[in-house]
């Protein structure tokens, strides 16, 4: 059964019609990729499915279960995760912190005993450092630990990201162009990245706009173009796909 | 932590060796209410400071505070102990009942509703002049419990000093648990602790709520302690000038919220001479700091030594 | 009964509509650069002290109310040029609270200058009321729904006529894109803090002789405004002056059937039924944040 069903999603903003009536499911354990020009409707979709954004039509199974509309805090719960193309840091936090907020649910948040410092309670905390500080070795910040966010390089807040997500132990995973901006180098690490992730058992959603990445590492790809479903299917499919090399190259199809 | 731990072992050490400085009842009763404002702007500033949400009408819980012992006492005969703990669940069940519309709001919106709840709050305690003496205010008992009495600049300075290093040690804690990580991810990017599990509403309700608690009781111990309470103690300028002492002393700052109670608590004993600039004072002294000074005293001097926070 | 009414919707109206006033002020400013500007009632302090002080040295009626507007709208200019500007990119938080401290230094200068006395002047055409369906219609009553008409149309005309109101609503709209297009958008927020000092300021004038005014007036008056401009929707003319009127309106129906003593609670109850139940007021624009 797939892990997650979308099913005729639609959102518009005034005028804009940002997704309109797409659907398509993500099997468990894959790389599914989510490629499209600029403007294309993927962050809103990943917006859609995540609970930031309600849908104005349309329906979001996980595992089965109907989870449309519920709020972002409540999909978490439900091994939702997600990073942002428009970074969403913490930057009042040190980076080890920012990753401890992805293991929020993991531990015991009741104030009183925050505030009267029970043991248990701290002894969990740090088994949570120690976790957040192995996850940021993880994606390459093992050096960082204890840096100010604020005082990050764009690329270190982009990892930065993924081990916050990380960090929540998901089911499935959203990420939102992880590897833009980055030099071919990086782009190659973050594409092993994310493969492991997806072998570890983590189904992963990608938008990308590097195709040599999504062609290597995505068992199937979800082309949007004007927020509608242009094509989907395997790599191979959508590199023969005559709409989709039209919309690329900008002729008319 | 460590840091944090060995300020709060200054601290302690000035407050112990504080009375052998101070020469008379007067300065007693100025530290006195340092203290007391100190406890409420801390509380305040886990809203402000740490959690990122306004508020504008905080004098009106500390006014539920001080008039729930005044009246409870006086009027109904309970305990001051009883009056204290009534008035305190009183200011958190209110913050916990208008809360959850609230928090949906943010920046103007939240300003907006926060205030006016502190000023239904100080028209309620105007009109209801029955029960509160109304613009007048009245007298209230001095606190006894357990066979004791309070009393005495002297002896409420050994009860404020311990009750500051116990908040100022519950708030180092809080903001080191999951609890108050959760509360300052939410102040540093909303959806990003949104989409890891945190439900922000309701943290802000919590910390909302709590913070009312404290206030509740420090204006109960404050009305005790001063022997009488006027509507003056919930009104809009006890909101700015709590916020003040906040924003003086250093947002998200624990001791910055010890330093600017202090340092503005001081501030009208130096201009109480003349009516209307005390008011001056603290606009010019609010935009100055706003500008010059955004983070406030302590974190600014902090990050100057090169201690992190 | 109906003229009892009919008087509490005058009386509302005549208050309603100084709320509605300061409510346009709050929205011009915010459409010009997303402040809140909580000096704003100190704007219709202003106009009515200055009013006394000016007929008081024995001036003319028009020459007083002329300075009395002129006034405010260069503290208006100077509130923007030594607060909000320097604080540049600020959160809204801090804008709000460098406002606050504003008002507290307007308040407590005239507090110092003036006294803590309450202080009013003669209506501008009598005080003889005009009877409309048995209800008594005080003349000052039509001057204030007068002039806030006289006034709400020249700014539409302003905005929709004039190349200057454009350029506000252009700046309102999407600053970047004004500027890229070559507005000058400081002199926007200029423009739009004289002219919401102005404007606030000929509401405590007209006010004045029907409630009186002192120093610290501006509070509640500009803290009522503001919950007129968010029951209109934050943003929106129409919806300020709306928003005031009906304000106004309930705070009299209020005072009137159920307790004069917590009329001036009304409006802070009203904002949380409004904002609990429509977040972006009447006529508020509808977006969804970027993330
Ligand atoms: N909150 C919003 N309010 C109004 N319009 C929006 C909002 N979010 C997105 N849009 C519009 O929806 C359309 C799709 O935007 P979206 O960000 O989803 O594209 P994208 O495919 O992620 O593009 P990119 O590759 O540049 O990241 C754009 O026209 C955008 O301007
Ligand atoms: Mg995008």
């Amino acid at each position: 059964m797939a892990l997650l069903e979308v099913s005729g999603l639609s959102k518009t903003f005034g005028g804009v019609r940002a997704v309109q009536d797409v659907s398509f499911a993500v099997e468990p354990g894959v790389v599914y990729a989510v490629i499209g020009p600029n403007g294309a409707g993927k962050t809103t979709l990943f917006n859609l499915i995540t609970g930031i954004y309600t849908p104005c039509v349309g329906e979001i199974r996980l595992g089965g279960q109907p989870v449309t509309s519920l709020p972002p805090h409540a999909l978490a719960r439900l091994g939702m995760g997600r990073t942002f193309q428009n970074l969403q840091i913490c930057m009042n936090m040190t980076a080890i912190e920012n990753v401890m907020v992805g293991g929020h649910l993991s531990l015991d948040r009741n104030l009183i005993k925050g505030m009267l410092r029970f043991p248990a309670v701290r002894r969990a905390d740090a088994a949570l450092r120690e976790r957040a500080a192995a996850l940021m070795a993880r994606v390459g910040l093992g050096d960082q630990l204890d840096v100010p966010a604020a005082s990050m390089s764009y690329g270190g807040l982009k990892r930065l990201e993924i081990a916050r997500a990380l960090a929540a132990t998901p089911r499935i995973l959203f990420l939102d162009e992880p590897a833009a901006g980055f030099n071919p180098k990086e782009t190659a690490e973050i594409a092993v990245l994310v493969r492991e992730i997806a072998d570890s058992g983590i189904t992963v959603v990608l938008v990308e706009h590097d195709m040599k990445m999504v062609m290597s590492i995505s068992d199937r790809i979800l082309v949007l173009n004007y927020g509608k479903r242009l094509a989907e299917g395997t790599a191979r499919d959508i590199r023969a796909d005559p709409e989709v090399i039209a919309a690329y190259l900008g002729t008319a199809a | 932590m460590r840091r944090a731990r060995i300020g709060l072992l200054v601290l302690a050490a000035i407050l112990l060796a504080l009375p052998l400085a101070l020469p008379n009842a007067f300065y007693f009763d100025v530290v006195n209410r340092m203290a007391i404002n100190a406890i409420v702007v801390l509380g305040l500033n886990l809203l402000i400071g740490f959690a990122g949400q306004i508020s504008l009408g905080h004098a009106g819980f500390f006014g539920i505070g001080a008039y729930a012992s005044a009246v409870l006492t006086t009027h109904f005969g309970w305990s001051p102990l009883a009056a204290l703990v009534a008035g305190a669940v009183a200011a958190a069940l209110l913050a916990l009942a208008i809360a959850p519309p609230i928090f949906r709001l943010r920046g103007h919106y939240l300003a907006m509703a926060t205030l006016g709840l502190g000023i239904v709050i100080s028209i309620v305690i105007r009109n209801e002049a029955t029960y509160t003496g109304g613009p007048d205010g009245m007298p209230v008992p001095p606190l006894a419990a357990f066979g004791f009495e309070i009393g005495g600049e002297r002896e409420w300075y050994w009860v404020l000093a311990g009750l500051l290093l116990f908040s100022v040690w519950a708030c180092q804690n809080l903001i080191d648990s999951p609890f108050g990580r959760a509360l300052r991810a939410l102040h540093g990017s909303e959806v990003a602790s949104q989409v890891v599990g945190v439900d922000v509403t309701r943290y802000k309700v919590t910390i909302f709520a709590l913070s009312a608690f404290f206030a509740s009781i420090v204006g109960s111990l404050s009305a005790h302690y001063v022997g009488f309470v006027t509507p003056n103690c919930a009104e809009f300028f006890h909101s700015v000038e709590l916020l003040t002492m906040v924003i003086v002393g250093g947002m998200a700052s624990v001791f910055g919220s010890v330093i600017g109670a202090v340092l503005l608590t001081a501030l009208p004993q130096a201009l109480a001479t003349i009516e209307g600039w005390e008011t001056v004072a603290f606009g010019v002294i609010l935009i100055v700091s706003m500008i010059f000074l955004p983070k406030g005293l302590v974190p600014t001097l902090a990050a100057k030594i090169g201690w992190g926070r | 009964m109906l003229a009892q009414l009919l008087q509490f919707v005058f009386s509302g109206l005549t208050v309603g509509a100084t709320y509605a006033l300061a409510a346009l002020g709050f929205t011009l400013i915010y459409n010009a650069s997303h402040v809140i500007n909580f000096a704003q009632g100190e704007f219709i302090m202003l106009g009515g002290i200055l009013t006394v002080v000016f007929l008081a040295s024995g001036l003319p009626l028009p020459v007083a109310i002329l300075l009395a507007l002129l006034i405010p709208a260069v503290a208006g200019v100077v509130i923007e040029k030594l607060t909000i500007e320097p604080a540049k990119g600020a959160g809204v938080e801090s804008l709000i609270i460098i406002t606050i401290g504003a008002s507290l230094v307007v308040r407590g200068l005239v507090q110092v200058w003036f006294g803590k006395g309450a202080a009013t002047f003669p209506a501008f055409s009598g005080s003889t009321p005009i009877a409309v369906a048995g209800a008594a219609l005080a003349p000052q009553s039509l001057w204030v729904l007068g002039s806030m008409a006289v006034i709400v149309v020249a700014l539409w005309l302003f905005f929709s006529r004039t190349i200057a109101g454009k350029g506000i609503l252009a700046t309102a709209v999407d600053p970047l894109a004004a500027q890229l297009v070559g507005i000058n958008t400081q002199r926007v927020l200029l423009v739009s803090f004289a002219l919401a000092a102005a404007i606030g300021a000929a509401g405590g004038i007209l006010l004045t002789p029907i409630t009186m005014t002192s120093y610290d007036v501006g509070i509640m008056l500009g803290l009522k405004g503001f919950v007129a401009a968010v029951v209109g929707g934050l943003g929106s003319g129409p919806g300020a002056v709306i928003g005031g009127l009906l304000v106004g309106v309930i705070e009299a129906l209020t005072a009137g059937y159920v307790s004069s003593a917590y009329k001036d609670a009304v409006p802070f109850v009203l904002i949380f039924v409004i904002l609990f139940f429509m977040p972006r007021g009447l006529l508020g624009p509808k977006t969804t944040e970027r993330v």
